[in-house]
Order: C-alpha cells, then structure tokens, then sequence
C-alpha cells in the first residue's frame, strides 16, 4: 500500500498496462492539442507572410517571404483604431460597473439572515429563465434614451445574474463566518465589513469575474450593432465584420495603396489575417493568469456548499 | 430546476424574537446595496417582459407600447401562414439537437481523460490551450471559418486539394456549425466538471488499482459516477435551450445559397424586428420561441426528476 502510494504521489506509473495507457493518453492529448492549438498558429504565421504564398499553401508550418505589412496596415487605418480604441473604452468601464453591479446584489443575498432574501433572489433568477426578448428590450432601451450611448452596452445586461450566483455562493462558502461576526462586534457597519472584509479576502472570485466581464465586453459586437448605429461609435469586432464577413476594404484603405486593384487585393488579404490576431491577442494573454482562479472559483461557486 | 438550487430553496434565518420591521431597519445598508441592481433588471429586464404584449397588439410608435391596438393572435397566424415557418422551425430544432448530441459528451469524455494525466505540467498546458478558443470572439471565429473554408486557398481545401465552397453548400451548413462550435467551446466546457473530479477522493484509486483495475475501469467506477448529478443538470440546461440557437454564428456564416439549412428562428427576429422595425411581428415570433423553450424545460426537468426517483441517478 505505502509502496504503491509513494508512487502515485511521484507520478510514476505501477505497472506495464499503466505505462502503457498512460502513453495512449498522452497521444490521444497530444492530437487534440494539435487541433485546438493549429488553427490560431496557422492564422499567426499566414499574418505574417506574404498572401500569394498562404494562397499556394507554402505556410502551413513557417511562414514565407516575411512581412509586417499587414500590422501596419491595420494600424494604420483609422476605422481599425477607433474601433480599438472604442473596444479599450468599452471594456474597462463595463468590466468596473459590472463587478461593482455584481458585488452590490451578491453580498447582501449571501448573508444568511436577510429579510427577503430568498424573494429578491428569485426575483433575480426568474431573468436567466424569462426575458422579454430582442424587441421588447430594444424598445425600452431606445425609450430611455440610450440610443447611439456607450450605456446602453452595460445598463441593460449590467447585472449577470449566472455570475451573481457563482459570487453569492463564493462569499457563503469561503469567507470566514467568524471575521464578519468579529468585524460587526467591533461596531463595524454592514457596508465597512463589505469593504474591509469581504471584498480584500475575495479577491481571486473578483479575478475570474473581472476576466469574464472583460472578455464578455472586448468580444461583443451584437449589442452595439443595434444600440450604437454609428460607424463612429463601433468596437473592433463590429468593424471586423467589413474586414472577415464581408470582405471590404475600407475607403481608407483604398485611398492610400498606390498599386492599384491587385495591390489591394493583396492587402485585403493580409488585413484579415492580422486584424484577427490583433483582435484576439489582448483576451488570449490575458486569461491565462487567472487561470489558476477559474477551478477554484467554479468549485467554492458552482457548488452549492 | 429551482429544487435543485438549494440556495433558493434555503429559508431566510430567523433571529428570535425581534420583530421583522427591525430586522429590516437593521439592515439597511443590504437594502441599500442592492438598490441599483434591483432597479436596472426592473427596467431592462422586467419592463420588457411586460412589453411582450405588442405581440397581441399592433404596435404604432405614435401609441407605445401600452397603448396600440389589440389585435388577438394575428401575428402568430402570420407566422405560421409564413413560407419559410416550417422550415426555420426544423433548422432551429435540428442544428440545436445535433450541437447537443455532439457538443454534450464530448467535454466529458475530455475532462475524464485529462483527470487521468499524470503529468501535471503537461496537464496544466493542455488545459491551458483547450481554454483559448473560447475567449475568442463569435466574429474572429466566424472569419477564420470564412477564411479557412474559402474555395480558393482556404486551409481545408489546400489540405484536401480542392476548391468547393463550402459555404455555399446547405449540406455542409450543419457539420460547419457544429465542428466550429465544438473546437470553440468543448475546451471551456470541461471546467465544471474537472472541478467536480478534482474533489474524488483519491484513497478510491489507490484501493482501485491495488484491486487490479484498469485505467479504464478507475474512470468508469469511481469518477463517471461522481459526474453523474452534474451531468443531468448540464443536460437539462441544454434540452431545455434547444430552440435557442445564437443568433450571431449563424448569421455571420449565412449565405443565400447555405438558407435551406441556415435559416432559423433568431435570425428572423433580428430581421423583421431590428432592420425591418416589424415590431409587433417579431415580438410574436420570438415569443413562440420562447414558449416551446419553457414547454422543453419543464418537460426535460420532469423526465430528470422521475429518472432520479426511480434509480437515485442524481
């Protein structure tokens, strides 16, 4: 027992057959890393080469005639960044109004002997089951004159109710009974234990919330498609959708290439592969460092303790 | 569903005997926090719900949403009466259904193989790159799909050594959209239940292995089981979302000639609501769809329950 223990914890296989699966498994890991993994590589390395060489498909491992002329062009065109820059925008204020949104409702929810409680909570719930629907909402956020306002992307959609849950449950399961109870002995007021104590000692539930806000944020074009009309006013996904859906060069573009037709055809081109990475990259470094946080959290909120 | 939830179920303690008007002042400060979340899901939330009326209505901006006309079941028989009705109806059922049948098991199966890994850096790495594509937004998946299968130098067709548009074919508008989604988001999937995993006991594996079982036999015995609950949870959660599918994927990989598979009941409503301004009209259809979801939900949920009474599945 102890010698098969002491090789569990070294992570060495027991026996023949164990050696054996364990390098099935491996293989069969190793093949699905490769289909996940291949697809972004192979955008990397075509943004990085010259678009009749991808054409012909002499880049499916290295790239070929190297250039950077596709970042360069994308930033230079200056829909491509104010759309970065509307995107930057939009993502931090809605990711800070959201988790401040979600702490405020799960805090009081999670705290055990609340009058009304389980009535607000429902009242919450019944959302992520029921919903109006795309016209109904629509027409209530045009009537508050939202239209055409950065709002209207956080306003509407600003309480996550799902998130809500996972933090309600986090701040049951996880945060010492015995501080709060201390804090309020000591004549700290509800709102200064929610300061104090709750929020520095639940700080990895507030990592994994700020990297969904923010990848829920950098990634949304639906909702600005139809709350901000205005061309001046779209995040890089919706001004991609020229660029990847309907493969338009934009008028910028245009004006600037020299080369004529096939000059920008060729740029048409390599923008795409460039402007996905360039739109993918910030979210893509991101959530690996909080990584770690996504396990955790899903345990102490998922799970109802 | 809200058996299930405990917390909900979990009746509000009571402090003995103060009364519930000074447990309420007492806590002001709660009520106080919760304020500004209670009134924005009022107004964007429960308002619109009230405005599902204008399905019944004849919706005039002039007159709002309380005041236009009534005007009965109209929109619905419209609906129906509808050439395309039918047809959206199945594309809707049948591209969600297929996305379940594949999409379900496949984290599963992942998450089962990953816990046996052994090699914890390798592990941790894997993990790391099954997450990636989820983070990833529906637009730059749809242009790598567009780009990936373009007939003249797209990826698949350079490997196959063919120029077929396949977004052009209906036929291979379904395996697009499932694959696509299976590579975005089967990754993500496996979080729930690698936490669950994480939580076995590993005392059993010892005393499994010690009994001779195999790799196999350990993840059928001792971790299928511990997945079960969560399972029919997740299951019920997708049955009874089967009429919801995304609007934005399939509109992005639309083209007029892949509709005879494409063309679904989300992307109707954005049409004839949004850019149409068929207000009343695809308030109605939308509201369908929302009924058969609810209709789904309740009886996926009731076969769940009458599966954990008779085997104590859950």
């Amino acid at each position: 027992m102890n010698y098969v223990r002491a090789n569990v914890k070294a992570g060495r296989p027991t026996g023949f057959s164990e050696r054996a699966s364990d390098i099935v498994l491996v293989v069969i890991c190793a093949a699905i890393l490769f289909i996940v993994a291949y697809p972004l590589y192979y955008v990397l390395v075509a943004s990085v080469s010259d678009p009749y060489d991808v054409y012909a498909g002499k880049t499916f491992l290295m790239p070929s005639r190297f250039t950077m002329d596709g970042y360069t062009a994308v930033f230079a065109d200056p829909g491509i960044l104010t759309g970065y820059w509307n995107s930057i925008k939009y993502t931090v204020v809605g990711t800070v109004f959201s988790v401040v949104m979600l702490y405020l409702s799960a805090y009081p929810l999670s705290v055990k002997n609340l009058p009304g409680r389980k009535w607000i909570s429902i009242f919450f719930i019944i959302t992520m089951y029921f919903g109006g629907g795309l016209v109904p909402t629509y027409l209530v956020v045009k009537h508050t004159g939202l239209i055409n306002n950065m709002w209207a992307l956080f306003l509407p959609g600003g309480v996550s109710v799902g998130n809500m849950i996972i933090v309600r449950n986090f701040f049951e399961n996880s945060i010492p009974k015995e501080m709060v109870e201390a804090a309020e002995i000591d004549g700290a007021s509800q709102w200064e234990t929610f300061i104090r104590i709750v929020v520095p000692l639940s700080r990895s539930i507030m990592a994994v919330m700020v990297v969904f806000s923010m990848v829920a944020y950098w990634n949304d074009w639906f909702t600005s498609m139809i709350y901000l009309p205005g061309t001046e006013r779209a995040p890089l996904s919706l001004v991609l959708r020229n660029i990847l859906i309907k493969s338009s060069a934009s008028a910028s573009q245009a004006s600037t290439i020299s080369g004529g037709y096939a000059e920008l055809n060729k740029l048409t081109e390599m923008i795409k592969f460039s402007s996905i990475i360039v739109a993918a990259a910030p979210m893509l470094i991101a959530y690996p460092f909080v990584q770690k946080y996504f396990e955790k959290g899903f345990m102490a909120g998922a799970v109802k303790g | 569903m809200k058996k299930k939830d405990g917390a909900i179920a979990r009746p509000a303690m009571v402090s003995a005997g103060r009364p519930l008007k000074r447990r309420i002042m007492d806590n002001w400060q709660l009520y106080a926090m919760l304020l500004v979340p209670v009134v924005l899901t009022v107004i964007y939330k429960y308002i619109p719900m009230y405005g599902i009326q204008i399905a019944f209505r004849d919706f005039k901006a002039s007159k709002g949403m309380w005041g236009s006309e009534w005007i009965g079941l109209e929109w619905f028989e419209r609906f129906f009466s509808a050439p395309t009705c039918w047809r959206m109806i199945k594309n809707t059922l049948l591209l969600s259904f297929y996305s379940l049948l594949w999409g379900f098991p496949i984290p599963i199966i992942l998450a089962l193989m990953l816990n046996q890994l052994r090699f914890r850096r390798f592990k941790r790495a894997t993990q790391t790159v099954l997450y990636a594509p989820h983070f990833i937004s529906t637009m730059v998946i749809c242009g790598m799909i567009r780009i990936f299968l373009s007939p003249s130098g797209g990826l698949i067709n350079l490997i196959a050594g063919t120029s077929i548009d396949f977004l052009t074919e209906s036929s291979a508008f379904r395996t697009i959209y499932i694959a696509s989604g299976i590579w975005q988001d089967a990754g993500w999937g496996i979080i729930v239940y690698m936490a669950t995993l994480a939580n076995v006991d590993t005392s059993l594996y010892e005393a499994a292995k010690v009994d001779g079982a195999s790799m196999f036999q350990r993840i059928l015995h001792i971790d299928v089981p511990q997945l079960s609950s969560i399972m029919v949870l997740n299951l019920i959660m997708s049955a009874g979302g089967l009429m919801n599918v995304g609007f934005e994927k399939v509109w992005l990989l639309q083209t007029d000639l892949n509709k005879a598979a494409s063309d679904v009941i989300a992307v109707y409503v954005y049409q004839q609501g949004i850019e149409n301004a068929k207000y009343s009209y695809s308030t109605a259809v939308g509201l369908f769809n929302t009924a058969v979801n609810i209709v789904l939900l309740m009886a996926v949920n009731k076969m769940a329950s009458k599966i954990s009474e008779d085997t104590s599945f859950v």
